[in-house]
């Protein structure tokens, strides 16, 4: 994996998980609502992001779009990257 | 149901191949405390749960414990990787090496092999909530005590990522607790 699809990558994983953060908070905090405006704002940036690099480095899930030949099966999988 | 995204939730680094850490650290993976424990009892004490917050924190902190599962599991891939059956033996690993090679199996640090008595599912909220915050806490302390055991300061951030997230279960399960005692006294009294 080259430097620029890795940077792409870590950040797609950093902004993911501050939705996951604000995610599991609105799971007990369902009626705070600069809590919701905040997680849908993050939410907006992640779906840009996770368009991008699927259009530049094929799926990253389930139900995408794929160039030829099937994109989803090509290497490295996630425990193989050297996050360096 | 659930879809897989091919990607990890943290960059998930170590220095260096150490076998004698993958023998401490596998029990994260199938060891009564680590993140397969966590993972079957949250998605299977969502369904008697009964206030929709609870059915949510457990359906999303029992699928974020898959994503931690995935961690741990490449934790303990590099750092077997390129190990001689020499090494493993050293480290103790011989009888792993005789039943699973180097593939990774569900066994705690002990290499005893993962069950179902490790968690509970009660079907009384009020304990399967108390229970969920000691799993937490003890989760949390056995990330203490594989840091202690560790000199590798890229495998600690990892370890230390994962640290947090126990006692940010733990909060939100404190949370879920008090919401579904509100709940079930307001039934009792009105
Ligand atoms: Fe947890």
């Amino acid at each position: 994996m080259n430097r620029e699809q890795l940077c792409m990558l870590k950040e797609l994983m950093a902004v993911q998980f501050t939705a996951l953060e604000l995610h599991l908070y609105l799971d007990t905090h369902p009626t705070d609502q600069k809590a919701l405006m905040e997680y849908n704002s993050v939410v907006q940036q992640l779906n840009v992001l996770k368009h991008e690099y699927q259009q530049r480095y094929g799926p990253l899930t389930w139900g995408e779009p794929s160039a030829y030949p099937w994109q989803w099966i090509n290497e490295p999988w996630p425990w193989e990257i050297c996050y360096e | 149901m659930w879809i897989y995204e091919k990607k990890l939730q943290y960059p998930a680094k170590v220095g260096r191949a150490n076998v004698k850490m993958a023998k401490y650290l596998i029990t994260q993976y199938g060891g009564p405390d680590g993140e397969l424990s966590a993972a079957m009892r949250y998605l299977t004490q969502r369904y008697t749960m009964p206030t929709p917050q609870a059915k949510g924190i457990l359906t999303d902190i029992g699928t974020e414990e898959m994503a931690h599962l995935e961690i741990i599991a490449t934790l303990v891939y590099k750092l077997m990787d390129g190990a001689s059956v020499e090494e493993l033996k050293q480290a103790d690993l011989g009888g792993y090496y005789a039943d699973h090679g180097k593939a990774l199996y569900y066994v705690n640090g002990s290499g005893v092999p993962w069950t179902a008595t490790y968690i509970q599912a009660k079907g009384d909220p009020i304990a399967d909530l108390h229970e969920d915050m000691a799993a937490e806490e003890k989760a949390r302390a056995t990330y203490e005590w594989l840091i202690n055991l560790s000199d590798d300061p890229d495998l600690n951030a990892t370890l230390k990522f994962l640290r947090e997230r126990e006692i940010v279960h733990f909060q939100r399960f404190g949370e879920t607790l008090q919401i579904v005692q509100e709940y079930l006294d307001s039934k009792k009294y009105f």
